[in-house]
Order: structure tokens, then sequence, then C-alpha cells
């Protein structure tokens, strides 16, 4: 147990945390937005897959990793709009299309990694962003080499949190955002439109999933792979619920899965585990799952959340 | 202007038309595809046809494809018509599979090993599917979420299953002992792949429009769906109602993981879904959640299956197109059945 402990307390560990949790955060915040303006968003596998595959092309074709970045981002959101459109604008049910949106995009990524890069026995791959040291701050023992020495994408994952707490909490908009997902009805009467905030929601959201995808093929593993997002979009659905629908609490629970992962890596790489890794893996699932039941009672989700409005109707 | 109006009724015809037009568009949008992989539509679309329908053996291969999706397709057809939104088909058929594989290879005579590996499967997926209903009667949690994540802990089970104790020692492959030879599923026609399972799929699909439409249970999940509070005042017991559709849905698509073991695979291992249970989504909703219409549906994504393969090797095309014809399709149709909830009226300049 004790060599358990050794593993933990390590440097790299900690490194590995962050960069675990980086794109779990990324698409949780995206799930986060769209959530809690009522759109349930299971887009998020498909979206975070293409996303991947056209920053990673657009990084390989141009040798620019930041216009990858753009390009990823420009495509989830491109992606989130097409949920929307179909969800918000048509107002049709949310997990179907959710699913549709999965179908399509991870098809379309497949579909187009092959048709550029043809069928090749080693993957393609790119070089991708480096670990860009903070000055002073990567100095402080142990939590800088782990937290400021990383990617840039990392930074901007530990700004995005507090970000988007700011912006769902304390802006008008944000505001708007809450109201649409807790009640449309009361919103439009209020003068938000319902339909405008949702889309942008759920866009916001599709661009931060982006993110999420861009940092998996250009700065963990630097390649476009089939199983590059294996499940991801899945947990950070998980990781929403078990976070409450709380920017702060959703980067939370993607630490603290991104912990339990790095764990099983280490105990996997170390031959010191006796359990099974999938053991590891299945706890987020479990865990939310549980905590739904519990969660329940209290009604945390949003109230409007997988409900379609229509203006009309009454 | 236009405006779109409630319909209080759809025609019959709507049911045939809607994902015939649903499968026009998406053969259309997908198309520009093949313009771009730089092949000729036609000739694309006309392989993937002649080398899933063309003859004989190709339609042989396209149904022993179609069986999982017709038995996935059953299974959230059934649960969505009661509003159990069963997302997990993925998880429960993967249930299936293992249990049906762990009794398969217990030695015993074939018929008896087939039976209980049929039975062990439905039990399996039946018990997945149980999980997020009992959560929804009980502590009222959204089934989609739940269903959904229940299939990403099935998935890390069975991986944790054939990479651990079932592994091939021999190989050090991570797959599943064989099932006995004696309990592989006859293959009805020599020289194809055509098995028993396929011929239980197209038997289920009558019994199970039989059972909504014609049985008291089949009422009772009809009006739950339709609308639980008439359900319950008409002194429907909604939650026993919405445990059995549970209990249905899952041991369909758990079936659909017997019948890959049996007559496909003859073991289990990471890969043995190509996401079927998510098909069984665009299936069930090609076929209107209309039991009968599930299996020319199933049968249409198997053969853009199959024939996308054939069309990739002929044509270049990635075979991928097959997926993306799945997904668009599954859209197309959504926005299709907006046409039976409203009409598109042309109405005057209003002031």
């Amino acid at each position: 147990m004790s060599a358990v402990f050794e593993q933990i307390l390590q440097v790299g560990f900690l490194a590995a945390i962050i960069r675990i949790a980086t794109p779990l955060a990324f698409a949780t915040l995206g799930e986060m937005f769209s959530e809690r303006a009522g759109v349930l968003n299971l887009g998020i596998e498909g979206i975070m897959l293409l996303s991947a595959m056209a920053g990673f092309t657009a990084a390989s074709l141009s040798g620019s990793l930041w216009l990858g970045v753009l390009v990823a981002v420009l495509v989830g959101a491109l992606m989130g709009a097409l949920h929307a459109l179909f969800t918000v604008a048509l107002g049709l049910s949310q997990h179907v299309c959710g699913i549709g949106v999965t179908l399509f995009c991870s098809g379309l990524a497949y579909f187009l990694y092959r048709l550029i890069f043809g069928q090749q026995s080693v993957p393609p791959s790119i070089d991708g962003f480096k670990t860009a040291p903070i000055p002073l701050l990567s100095d402080i023992p142990i939590l800088g080499p782990a937290v400021f020495n990383q990617f840039a994408l990392v930074y901007l994952a530990i700004i995005a949190v507090p970000l988007a707490a700011f912006v769902l909490y304390r802006t008008p908009w944000g505001l708007s955002v809450r109201m649409v997902g807790e009640n449309p009805r009361a919103a439009d009467s209020a003068g938000v439109s319902v339909i405008a905030t949702r889309f942008q929601a759920v866009i916001l959201g599709g661009a931060l999933i982006g993110l999420a995808g861009a940092f998996l093929t250009m700065a963990q593993f630097n390649a476009f792979t089939f199983g590059v997002v294996s499940g991801r979009g899945w947990v950070a659905i998980a990781l929403v619920v078990f976070g409450r629908w709380d920017p702060w609490r959703s980067a939370g629970a993607a630490l603290l899965f991104a912990f339990v992962d790095a764990l099983q890596l280490r105990m996997q790489a170390s031959g010191l585990g006796h359990i099974p890794y999938e053991a590891f893996l299945m706890l987020p699932f479990i865990f939310t799952i549980v905590a739904m039941a519990f969660m329940s009672r209290n009604a945390v989700a949003p109230s409007a959340l997988l409900k379609p409005f229509r203006r009309e109707e009454r | 202007m236009f405006r779109l109006e409630a319909r209080t009724s759809t025609p019959a015809w709507f049911n045939l038309a809607l994902p015939l037009i649903a499968i026009a568009a998406t053969l259309i949008l997908c198309s520009g595809l093949i313009a771009i992989a730089g092949a000729g539509v036609i000739e694309a679309y006309g392989v993937m046809l002649s080398a899933s329908l063309g003859d004989s053996y190709a339609i042989t291969e396209t149904l022993v494809r179609a069986a999982p999706m017709i038995f996935t397709g059953l299974a959230v057809a059934i649960a969505f018509r009661a509003k159990f939104w069963n997302i997990g088909a993925e998880g429960q058929l993967l249930a299936g599979a293992v249990a049906s594989c762990f009794v398969g290879a217990i030695p015993m005579p074939g018929t008896l090993a087939m039976v209980l590996m049929a039975l062990a499967g439905a039990a399996a997926g039946a018990l997945v599917a149980l999980v997020p209903a009992t959560l929804r009667v009980k502590f009222k949690v959204d089934d989609v979420v739940s269903s959904l994540l229940l299939n990403s802990v099935i998935y890390y089970a069975l991986m944790a299953l054939i990479e651990g104790p079932w592994k091939d020692t021999f190989s050090g492959y991570p797959i599943s002992p064989p099932i006995e030879d004696s309990a592989n599923f006859p293959v009805l026609i020599e020289g194809t792949r055509l098995h028993l399972g396929v011929v239980v799929a197209l038997i289920a699909a009558p019994l199970c429009w039989f059972l909504i439409a014609r049985t008291t249970l089949g009422f009772r999940i009809r009006v739950t769906g339709e609308n639980p509070e008439a359900a319950r005042y008409g002194g429907i017991n909604v939650q026993r109602v919405l445990l059995s559709t549970a209990l249905l849905s899952g041991a369909l698509a758990g079936l659909a993981g017997v019948g890959e073991v049996g007559g496909v695979h003859f073991q289990v291992m990471s890969d043995i879904s190509p996401g079927y249970g998510y098909s069984g989504i665009v299936v069930a909703m090609l076929a209107r959640l209309n039991p009968l219409g599930v299996v020319p549906a199933a049968i249409f994504l198997a053969a853009v299956m199959t024939g996308g393969e054939a069309m990739s090797r002929a044509t270049g095309v990635p075979a991928f197109l097959s997926d993306v014809i799945q997904g668009t399709a599954l859209l197309a149709m959504l926005v299709a059945l907006l046409f039976t909830a409203y009409r598109i009226r042309r109405v005057g300049a209003q002031t």
C-alpha cells in the first residue's frame, strides 16, 4: 500500500491528473452550459471526435497548432448549432437527436480522416503542444511543476472554470441561461428569448466540447486514432450530473475522475494492481448513477431539461 | 406566410412514406460525400445495393447483419412506446453476450445449450434494463442518462472479464474462450453464415407486434406511453408497466448478444458489437416504433453496412460512409416525423 502512496506523491502523478482532467473539464463545462439552458447534448461523444479530427487535420496540413484549435472550436460550435437546430428550433426529442448527432459526427470524422490520410499502418502524428512553464509560478515546489509547467490549453482550462462560473452566475446572459433552463415560460414572459438563449448556450457548449477534442489530438496524443475519445463524452455527461450542474463542482468531479484514472494507469504500469483497472474506469459511472438516486429528491437538475419549448403551446 | 399547424390525425400512408422520404433525403445528402471522395454516386450506391441484396449469398450476409439490429430495434421500439427511454440497448446486448457465452462454454447437449444460452442472455439483458427502470420508478431518476451510463459500466465489466479471468492464455488476446461446438447455432443454408438466430429474430418481430397491438400488456404499454395520467386514472399500475416494459426491452436486447455469440463469433471480444445498441435506436425510429417496421429498417441498415464494405473496395470511398448514412438517416427521420405532428399551412398575412 505504501508503494501506492509513493506513486501518488510524485510530481509526475499530479501533472498527469491535471492533464487527464483538462479535456474532461472542457467537455464537462460545455455540456453543463447546454444542460443549464435545458438541452441535454448526447451529441457530445461525436462532436468531440469530429472536432479532434478536424483540429488535427487543420494543424497537420497548415503546421499551425493554434489554427487547429480554432478549427476544432468552430467545428464544435457548428455541431452544437446543428443539435440546437433539431432540439431547440424544431423541438425534437433531445436524447434521440443527441444519439443521431453522435452517430453522424463519428461517422463523418472516420470518413473524412480515412479520405484525407488514407489507410496507414502507423497513424500520422504531429508535433503537438509543448509544455510552457509559467515563470516564477512553476518554481513553487511540487505544485509548480505539476500545475504551472503544462500545455497552454491546460492553463486555458484552469481559467475556463472560474470564467464559466462568473458567466453563469454573474452576468445577465448567464441569468438568461439559467432561466430558460429552469422555467422557460417565465423567461419568455420576462422578455428573454428562450430559443435564442438556448441556441447560444448549446453553441458555446459545442465550442467547449471542441476544445476538449483539440486537446486530445494536439496535446495529449498528437495523433488521431479511432479510439481517441473512447467514451470521454459519456464521462462528461456523468460528471455534469455528479457535479450538480455547477462549474466548480463539475471541474472538481473532473479532477476526481482524473485522479482515479491516473491511479489506475500507474497501477497498470507498475504491475501493482490486483484489482482489474476496468473497475476504476467503471467508478465514475456507478457513482453518478448512485448519486442520481440520492439527488433526485432535491431536484437539482435544471427543471426544463429535455423539455422543448414552443411559445404557442400552453 | 406559412405556419405550422398541429395535426389531429395522420394518414396511414405516412407510416411508409416518412421513412422512405427520410432514406431518400439521407442518400441524397450523403451522395455529396461520395462525390468529394471522387467516385460516381450512382456507381457507389449501385455497388452498395448489389453487394448487399444483389444475390442470394449477399442477402444471407445482410440478414446475418440485420439480426442483432432487429432485436435491438425491437427493444428500443417497445421501450419508447411506453416512453421508457432505454438508450442502454448496447450494454444490455453486451450483458446478453457475456451471459450466453458463459453458458455456452459449459458442455451439455447442443439443443439444451442453445435454449439455456437464450434464456441466460435474455435474463442478463433484462436485469441490466431493470436498473434504470427501477431508479426511475423508485427514485424518479432520469432514465435517459442512467441507461446511457450503464452502457459504459457493462462495457468495462466485459473488458475486465476478457482481460482477466477469461483471457485466452494460449494467444494472450483479450477474448473469451469459445463456446462448445455443439452450442454453435446451426447454419441453415450450407455455405452461408445464415444461422438459426436470424430466423428467431425474424419471428420475434411479428410476436412483438402481436404483443403490442393485441394483448393487454401491449395495451397498457401504449396507454402508459401516450398518456400516463389517463393510464393511472384507468386503473393501470404505471410503475409496474414500466418495469415490465424494461424487462421485455432488456431481454430483447440481450437476445441480440446471444445471436452474435451463438451464431457469428462463438466467443466474446471487446468489439462484439459495433454499436448495434445505438443502431437499434435508428431502426426503431425508422420503423416509427412499429415492431413490424423494425425488420425492413434493420435490413436497410444492414444492407448499408455490408454494401458499404464492398463499395469501399470497388470505388475507394471509405466504408465509414455507412456510419454517416446511419446518423443522417436518424436525424432525417426525426425531421420527417415533424410532419406527423404538424402540417405546414399557408395562411394570409397577419395583422
